[in-house]
């Protein structure tokens, strides 16, 4: 926003113009930033967030190491080869094979497959979700809001492993099912946080000026409120990646996540992985160190991206002086009653 | 303060109701009927062997009325203070709870303490010698503790100190009454890795209160009044920036007492997270029912708990 000073009529003809010139450098650079929210969120992870680029590079890495792990191995994930059962890593077998001979390296890059879809598509719906129940019960308050967040109470009440051990065996196991139930499942317990922002947002005078001229209620949601809880969706997308992540690791862990003989990490890493330990000791070790590289990548960039977000939720990796600068910042404007 | 917590007491009573419907209505849409397993499962014979048909059971278990009855029935009989008996055994819920619970909050508070000792002075000294090596490695650790996990730990911990030294973690439960060292050589392992584990959380949250606190004008005062150090890190900062630490803390209690069901598992400890698997995969309705009740009723007094707490511990807080 520029205003424009009283001495402005004074200027020559030449400082008009620098002065628009100016103004529109201004105006059209807070529209390019509106635009591109993410493009600008992406630079200052780059420019900023060494740690949340390292995590993005990784978690680039294994994207790519899971969309070509066809090409990238001769092996087939679930083809059984007694012959060659347990087998040490070698140079054929670069990280050994397990109980039934199949080829380590290969299970694990088509096992990160299933991560990563489960990785990005739970938080996805989680994101959907909480954006329509929270937006709804935020916006609309009253009775309809005191029983649904009574409702939202009740199922953070269980921890959350054995609610999705509960709903995953009504539903059975799958990739699908392990993907809506804790996109799902995350997204009511993620609507508390979109709830109590839109209801902030709701008492800006910007929402209220919107509404004595006129505005329609889906007008609000959609053009005043929705775009100021972007940013808490992407926050929000970023910390349930991990924790997708972890979960159907767990899932699959105790046998109700995806069934087997598909590879996933954590099914990897349960039964034959503790069973044929003495011999084959890296069939543990391997699933589970890369599902702690992931988690660890996914878990740096949305600490980046929260920081870069939510100056307020500010307790992650980054910089700490930043959280120092936003509070005094915000000092000053309560100081001056603003 | 009364008013509020009347307020909070009072809505507590349609959480739990939502609870009880949650927990009686999707334990009984898992498919897999208990009749049926049953009446081809038993001891010396099937069911049906024994001339027993499916609508006998049925009517034995007191399933055999239509589901909001069951409901209205089992809800009657809680407020009586009777969850009901196992489908399986001769039980009761609460006889098995009873049994079940001390396991689950020995293990909890285990890894409570063991998290909180080497969370709060690796937080305290990240934040007072802020981007040292020291400081580095914690931040790390708290991070690494975060990201691995927990199950992979324990199976770790099983396969190579065997592999290497041809030990193992004790894995027979006994009880802390009947021998406390061998109960303690028990417990010791998913404690620590539990408790590894909540640290990281704890580490991070104590770092970047005290960071905060001690960029407060007091604590310049404190400086200029040529206080030593660890009255300045201790008294005036610890104390003020564990206010929403010890939130954070009362937040880990439900999950570390009730929903450790994969390490119970690995550990083979008889907890309730093992007792809730158990229940799922046998289709015990009852037992499935009063456990999830009994987890939950606690998750939410422990977060009443800590809500009140943090009004306790800092007065600037009002309850209105």
């Amino acid at each position: 926003m520029v205003t424009l000073t009283p001495g402005y009529a004074t200027h020559s003809s030449k400082d008009a113009k620098k002065d628009m010139s100016y103004a529109q450098t201004i105006s059209s650079g807070e529209v390019r930033k509106n635009r591109n929210m993410l493009a600008d969120l992406c630079i200052r992870i780059v420019k900023e967030k060494p740690l949340g680029l390292v995590g993005a590079v990784f978690i680039f890495a294994a994207i790519v190491l899971a969309i070509l792990a066809p090409v990238l191995t001769p092996f087939d994930p679930n083809q059984v080869n007694i012959g060659d059962r347990l087998l040490p890593p070698s140079s054929h077998y670069l990280l050994g094979t397990d109980n039934q001979g199949r080829d380590l390296l290969t299970r694990i890059l088509f096992g990160g497959r299933i991560s990563l879809i489960v990785g990005f598509a739970a938080p996805a719906i989680t994101g959907v979700v909480s954006l329509i129940i929270g937006i709804a019960t935020g916006f609309m308050g009253g009775k309809f809001d005191i029983i649904v967040q009574r409702f939202v109470d009740a199922w953070m009440a269980f921890p959350g492993l054995m609610l999705y051990l509960l709903v995953m065996s009504i539903f059975g196991g799958g990739l699908v099912q392990v993907v809506m139930v804790l996109g799902i499942a995350g997204g009511i317990s993620g609507s508390r946080t979109i709830r109590s922002a839109v209801v902030g947002i709701k008492e800006n005078v910007y929402v209220e000026a919107a509404r004595a001229i006129g505005g329609s209620k889906r007008h609000l949601m959609m053009s005043h409120i929705l775009p100021n809880i972007v940013p808490m969706v992407i926050i929000l997308f970023t910390m349930h990646m991990a924790g997708a992540i972890l979960a159907e690791a767990s899932l699959s862990f105790l046998g109700f996540g995806v069934p087997p003989p598909n590879p996933s990490w954590g099914g990897m890493l349960s039964g034959a992985g503790r069973k044929y330990m003495e011999q084959a000791p890296w069939m543990a070790l391997w699933p589970g160190l890369c599902l702690s590289l992931v988690v660890y990548s996914v878990s740096m960039l949305g600490d980046a991206v929260r920081d870069i977000l939510d100056p307020r939720l500010r307790g992650g990796i980054g910089r700490y002086s930043n959280a120092r600068v936003g509070r005094e910042v915000k000092n000053i404007r309560q100081r001056r009653g603003l | 303060m009364t008013s509020y917590l009347i307020r909070r007491l009072l809505l507590m009573v349609p959480t739990i109701l939502f609870v009880t419907i949650m927990v009686f209505m999707l334990i009984r849409i898992v498919p897999g009927d208990v009749i049926t397993m049953m009446a081809q499962r038993g001891e010396g014979g099937t069911a049906v062997e024994y001339g027993i048909t499916e609508d006998q059971i049925k009517e034995m278990l007191g399933l055999d009325v239509p589901i909001h009855i069951q409901y209205f029935r089992w809800l009657g009989n809680i407020l009586h203070g009777d969850l009901g008996k196992s489908l399986w055994s001769t039980r009761t819920v609460i006889d098995e709870l009873k049994s079940r619970i001390p396991v689950s909050v020995e293990l909890g508070i285990l890894a409570l303490i063991i998290g909180q000792l080497v969370a709060f002075p690796v937080g305290i000294y990240s934040a007072i010698r802020q981007d040292s090596f020291g400081d580095l490695t914690g931040r790390s650790l708290a991070i690494a503790f975060l990201c691995i996990p927990a199950f992979w730990l324990a199976t770790l911990l099983m396969v190579y100190p065997a592999l290497w030294w041809k030990w193992m973690p004790a894995s027979q439960y006994v009880s802390f009454f009947q021998d406390p060292l061998g109960n303690l050589a028990v417990f010791i392992w998913p404690a620590l890795i539990m408790g590894l584990h909540s640290s990281g959380v704890t580490m991070r949250m104590t770092r970047t209160m005290m960071l905060e606190v001690l960029r407060q004008d007091y604590i310049r005062t404190a400086w200029s009044k040529g206080l030593k150090e660890h009255i300045i890190i201790i008294r005036h900062g610890l104390r003020n920036a564990l206010i929403p630490v010890i939130t954070i803390v009362g937040m880990q209690i439900p999950v570390l007492i009730g929903g450790v069901v994969i390490i119970e598992q690995i550990f083979n400890l008889p907890g309730m997270g093992r007792l809730f698997l158990e229940s799922l995969t046998t289709r015990d309705y009852t037992m499935l029912s009063g456990v999830n009740l009994f987890i939950a009723t606690f998750v939410l007094v422990n977060n009443l708990g800590v809500d009140l707490t943090y009004g306790y511990l800092d007065p600037r807080i009002r309850y209105t």
